[in-house]
């Protein structure tokens, strides 16, 4: 089944020109800004990059990006494009809805993804669970089917597992959790039979007959365990972190933190178990009690501890093509430059275990990147261009696209599906 | 006592006349040129003078503060901070009373809370006065009203405790109540509602004391709208539910502001013939619900055809729990809206509209000294608000 994505994303794709961009700030993310530099890619790869300097093959096709910026094509670590809807009211747990039966692969709502710059999704099950489902790590390539835009990760698989902990997967019956004790107490026993049948697969090595019979909720667990399919944990209060904090010690995964509203205030501890942050930036506090504590500076802050950190959309509650200005706000709030370039891509890259091929500009890595007008953290500022594996796939100057970027009459359809309803109240994203 | 009691307002006085310079490297009063290295004198809350540092003389007894830019304190033309609070549980949110959609005589003064952290938060970036009231999802949720964001009393920080009624025209209401369930009934709920505050004001106004109809609070406050005491700020997103309003509006000869107004870009030319005043919706508002066809290039679209735009907050109904209006304007600056017309869009613009212009939304001699510092251009994302003065005094300082 991989082998078979992977073949058809190369023929699909496959860019024979070689195209050069010329004179253009490039900020590789890795490695130091190029100012006046080149960068050649081809087959939907970047073949090399490199200053004014660099010699430009004779049959490639050259693009004058004199006055622009290149930067690479940004990581969504947590979005909701494309109605991605996981698990239903009946269970809080469950492991085995996956958002890729979901999801509509051709949804306009990936065109606020190009128009923000985005190129790489990782979308998830909306919330209220303690754990809503499989995600999916999408690159905005042009598809019909969502296998088109499944990308396989350096771990072998194509998404992690949605939890959440906190005042979000409290609910009453079915099963729900009434308090954060109770929240705990079903992961523990959750993981302890995940343990289990784990177990049982590695005792019965190459003997199929001593093997437990398949298991659909325990299967993805079992990826977790052995450290393969990461969590994505939606956490928002310093106690709840601590909470998710104990639980990946107790059973040994490396969760990546979400949203993280009071992340601020367990810096330290945070950076002691070492694990990722994705963060959600919002303008003003409040709107749910978890978030009446959020800062714009928890970036700078977590920064200042030695937490490695990136954002997300959380995509309808912030805005795709917004998605610079994210980052631009942390600036605001103390955040250095670099760092917030970092948090945009090749952070978010390593979150998914993408980074050998996506988050920053590379030669060999996949040709995804943006053209913009100037300073990626100024309102001055347009996305161009959105090139997704040597791909055009965001041209501004094309009205219909440009459209995409301002919405209007008759643009977006009303069915995209990141804004979805959960138990009896709205929630947006998440 | 007396004594004591005297002295500590002497005390206050000293403070509220504070003498202050504002030196800035630029300073945009809106309304007039923009002034490189400018000052300002400020007294007894009030703008003394304003022109270029080498014009006006400092006197010798000023207190001075430098900035880089200084603008004019922001306005936020229609918002529920105060009303709708930042926990958003029950018991902090009384933008919206759901047991009947037509209740004009709620009054905004009486749930007021100058307090609430959504102010200060505000106030933080800039805004320093607010149109706030009753939300949307009623036909008519209430009154509004006009308040600076300090701290203090609701009466010591309001300008108008009855500004405008609110009134929506949409999905919203039929969310909240039972009926009305359609277009068609939302407007016709409205028009007997009016039509009684016609019969009302009309028996009013009889000489015949034994004559005059019982006191009606809720007639008192509709009649006020058909005398044009008041104007009604209606919320209506799209085309056919912004033609209601203007429809209203012709028929029982009122005021009308229209708030939200996602699809106004397809009606400038009606718009502009009904002399509708527009409050336009965040920026980096949803493309949700009635808003599916918001436009981003609105504020930029209604600015051209010559219909000046105010740029709101509005409301929110969970994260972010509120915008902020600089930054919904640096968002329409983004997708066309030029300099000047964006820095109009939260001050000059509001203000008239709220009919506050005379002592607010510019800075001039004789207005209030409510006046905001940054440390770079005021729309960019990475800019930050240094120093936010409110009637004279320093209402928020950047601490490091």
């Amino acid at each position: 089944m991989l082998v078979l994505i992977l073949g058809i994303s190369s023929i699909v794709f496959a860019q024979e020109k070689t195209i050069a961009f010329k004179g253009a700030l490039i900020y590789p993310v890795v490695g130091k800004p190029i100012q006046k530099g080149v960068m050649l890619i081809q087959h939907g790869k970047i073949v090399s990059i490199g200053d004014e300097s660099m010699p430009i093959p004779a049959n490639a096709e050259i693009k004058d990006a004199t006055g622009k910026v290149i930067m690479p094509g940004i990581v969504d670590t947590h979005s909701h494009l494309g109605g991605p809807q996981g698990g239903d009211n009946s269970n809080p747990i469950q492991p085995e809805a996956r958002v890729m039966d979901a999801i509509d692969p051709t949804s306009d709502g990936f065109k606020k993804a190009l128009a923000g710059g985005i190129t790489t999704i990782n979308v998830m099950p909306g919330s209220g669970h303690l754990m809503s489902g499989q995600t999916v790590y999408l690159k905005m390539r042009e598809g019909k089917i969502i296998e088109d835009l499944l990308i396989t990760n350096e771990k072998g698989v194509f998404g992690g597992l949605k939890m959440a902990n906190g005042t979000n997967s409290i609910r009453n019956g079915n099963g729900y959790p009434g308090t954060r004790a109770k929240s705990a107490s079903l992961i523990r026993e959750l993981f302890i039979k995940a343990q289990a049948y784990k177990k049982q697969i590695e005792k019965a090595g190459k003997d199929s007959s001593k093997m437990p019979e398949r298991d659909i909720r325990m299967e993805p667990l079992v990826e977790v365990l052995k450290g393969t399919r990461v969590v994505h944990f939606h956490t928002h209060k310093s106690n709840d972190i601590l909470t998710v904090i104990r639980l990946s010690k107790e059973f040994g995964f490396k969760p990546v933190l979400h949203h993280l509203s009071e992340g601020w205030k367990v810096a330290d501890e945070i950076a002691k178990a070492g694990l990722y942050c994705s963060l959600i930036i919002i303008d003003a506090p409040g709107g749910k009690l978890e978030a009446v504590n959020l800062t714009l500076e928890t970036a700078a802050i977590l920064d200042k501890s030695g937490v490695s950190f990136g954002f997300h959309t959380d995509d309808g509650v912030t805005d795709s093509r917004l998605f610079l200005r994210s980052a631009a706000m942390c600036i605001r709030a103390g955040l250095s430059k670099e760092k917030a370039l970092e948090g945009l891509t090749i952070a978010g890259a390593k979150m998914l275990d993408l980074s050998s091929s996506v988050g920053s500009l590379e030669k060999g890595k996949d040709a995804d990147f943006v053209l913009l007008s100037g300073d990626p953290f100024s309102v001055y500022t347009k996305v161009e261009q959105t090139w997704v594996e040597g791909v055009k796939r965001f041209d501004l100057s094309n009205p219909s696209d440009k459209a995409f970027l301002t919405g209007g009459f008759g643009v977006y359809s009303a069915d995209r599906g990141e804004f979805h309803q959960h138990g009896n109240e709205e929630e947006i994203g998440d | 006592m007396k004594n004591i009691s005297i002295l500590f307002l002497l005390l206050i006085s000293t403070v509220a006349s504070a003498q202050i310079a504002i030196q800035a490297e630029m300073i945009y009063p809106v309304g007039a040129s923009p002034i490189q290295n400018g000052v300002i004198l400020i007294e007894n809350g009030k703008i003394k003078k304003i022109g270029a540092a080498a014009e006006i003389k400092i006197p010798e007894n000023y207190t001075i503060q430098t900035g880089k830019i200084a603008t004019p304190g922001f306005i936020d033309a229609r918002t529920v901070i105060g009303m709708s609070g930042v926990l958003n549980i029950a018991v902090d949110q009384d933008q919206l009373e759901k047991s009947s959609p037509i209740q004009p005589e709620l009054r905004a003064i009486d749930a007021y809370n100058p307090y609430e952290t959504l102010v200060s938060v505000a106030r933080s970036y800039g805004v320093t006065t607010i149109h706030t009231g009753h939300g949307i999802g009623a036909l008519v949720s209430g009154q509004t009203m006009i308040a600076k964001t300090k701290n203090g009393t609701t009466d010591q920080v309001t300008i108008n405790p009855f500004c405008m009624l609110a009134m929506t025209i949409g999905p919203s209401v039929s969310e909240h109540f039972s009926s009305p369930g359609t277009k068609a009934k939302q407007v016709a709920m409205i028009r007997t509602e009016l039509m009684k505050a016609q019969q009302y004001l009309k028996k009013m106004t009889t000489t015949d004391s034994n004559k005059l109809p019982d006191f009606d609070l809720k007639m008192d406050a509709l009649s006020k709208l058909l005398k044009g005491e008041i104007k009604a700020v209606i919320t209506a997103n799209t085309a056919v539910d912004i033609m209601n309003a203007i429809r209203l509006a012709k028929a029982f000869n009122f005021k009308l502001v229209l708030d939200g107004a996602a699809e106004a870009y397809r009606l400038t030319n009606e718009i502009k013939a009904a002399k509708a005043e527009v409050i336009l919706h965040a920026t980096m508002a949803r493309n949700e619900g009635d808003m599916l066809n918001m436009n981003r290039e609105s504020a930029a679209i209604l600015t051209a055809a010559g219909i000046p735009v105010s740029i709101e907050s509005g409301y929110e109904g969970y994260v972010p729990k509120t915008r902020i209006v600089l930054l919904e304007a640096a968002v329409a600056l983004a997708n066309g809206l030029s300099f000047n017309d964006a820095l109009a869009s939260i001050t000059i613009n509001p203000a008239k509209v709220l009919g506050i212009d005379k002592k607010l939304g510019s800075l001039e001699i004789g207005k209030d000294a409510d006046i905001v510092l940054f440390n770079g251009d005021p729309f960019e994302y990475t800019s930050q608000v240094t120093a936010v003065m409110i009637d004279g005094e320093w209402a928020f300082q950047k601490s490091n």
